[in-house]
């Protein structure tokens, strides 16, 4: 379960040394835009040597690559690969041409590395508008392709839009992204929200992106995890409720009816499915008791 | 490898080190300064060498200055460093 994804520079000994004590469920160790060009060689040694030295317990771990184009691409997969990190998220991706490139440079790496095929996703982030129009194809072109991301930052700049507060700008991208993601059967996370001093502001956006579909949240502030855990973990409320629906419908099986109702409403199946959801992600935050 | 270029890598941040290399006329010969050379100055001289072994490099000037680096911070930025100096043997 990744509801907060927190983005750790790889340049910066001190935010990797203590980048697992914030709580956050997946960290994304940034070889991209956190690092200027002279120092990609630098943040790829750091990284790597961090990795096979500092353990993260609990906390899965993504590497945030160079685009294709960049000249950086193929250093950086071949460096992380044998660290066997979750997932590598390539970024600029704009179609399933860019995943195929990737996925046959993270294959090669792999069998030079002695790892299975297909040890490594990839967690592609879409931040142009042609990744946007094209998020379906690059959900679904590849099995290695576990989730996909929305960037906005970059996506508004390509856009010619300005970054709001509300996020008006990005309305559109953020429903194709999870449109895409879910119709592909995979997960789909939100953009971070960049004040880092807003907590209304990150409350607002954290709520939004959940109640839109999204899987979690990303975050550059350690000080957003918290807030964004929150926002992407079942409520005592949604717990309490899921329970009485699925004895309901427990009670109504031992009657024999085939129609049940709670509340005066009906029970149907996409009710019936978010339950078991909200109770399967309780269970495995530890939530709600004796579930 | 062989260090025929100076080079630097590294910062002056805490938790970094700041690592200079250039060619030597023979032999590791390594400088260290740091916050805490008083308790762990074998330690980064270990790191180092192990990380000049690592990478084949026999003769190079090497010089720290450490800012509470942990090890592998530390052998990262000598690493760089090298890598940045050297110039691999045919």
């Amino acid at each position: 379960m990744r509801r907060s994804l927190l983005f750790i520079p790889g340049n910066s000994p001190g935010m990797l040394q203590n980048a697992g004590i914030h709580q956050a469920d997946a960290l994304i160790l940034d070889l991209e835009d956190a690092v200027a060009p002279a120092q990609k060689d630098a943040a790829r040694a750091l990284v790597r040597r961090a990795l096979q030295a500092l353990s993260y317990p609990g906390v899965e771990m993504i590497v945030r690559i160079n685009p294709l184009g960049s000249g950086f691409t193929q250093a950086d997969i071949t460096a992380m690969v044998p660290l066997r990190p979750a997932l590598l998220m390539p970024t600029k991706v704009s179609g399933p041409g860019d995943i195929q490139q990737v996925v046959a440079m993270v294959a090669q790496a792999e069998a030079d590395s002695g790892l299975e095929q297909g040890s490594i996703g990839l967690l592609p982030l879409l931040e142009t508008a042609l990744g946007i129009e094209n998020a379906y194809a690059i959900a679904s072109c590849d099995p290695r392709v576990k989730a996909i991301f929305l960037g906005a930052e970059d996506l508004s700049a390509d856009l010619q839009a300005h970054r709001t507060r509300g996020g008006e700008e990005i309305r559109y991208a953020r429903g194709r992204v999870v449109v895409a993601a879910r119709a592909a059967g995979i997960e789909a996370y939100d953009t971070p929200f960049t004040d880092v001093d807003d907590e209304e502001g990150l409350l607002q956006d954290a709520a939004l992106a959940r109640a839109l579909g999204f899987s979690g949240k990303a975050a550059i502030s350690p000080r957003h995890i918290e807030a964004i855990n929150a926002a992407f973990s079942p409520s005592p409320e949604e717990i309490s409720y899921a329970r009485e629906v699925m004895a309901a419908i427990a009670e109504g099986q031992e009657q024999g009816r085939g129609a049940v109702s709670l509340r005066g409403k009906m029970i149907d199946k996409p009710i019936v499915d978010r339950a078991r959801r909200v109770l399967d992600q309780a269970r495995a935050l530890g939530l709600g008791g004796d579930l | 490898m062989n260090i025929v270029s100076q080079a630097v890598a590294g910062t002056l941040e805490s938790n970094d080190v700041l690592v200079q290399v250039g060619p030597s006329p023979g032999g590791i010969q390594l400088e260290v300064d740091s916050i805490v050379l008083n308790q762990f100055e074998d330690q980064i001289r270990q790191a180092v060498l192990d990380t000049a072994r690592e990478l084949g490099v026999q003769s190079a000037r090497i010089a720290l200055n450490d800012r509470g680096a942990l090890e592998c911070t530390i052998k990262a930025r000598v690493e760089t460093a090298l890598r940045r100096a050297g110039e691999v043997s045919p």
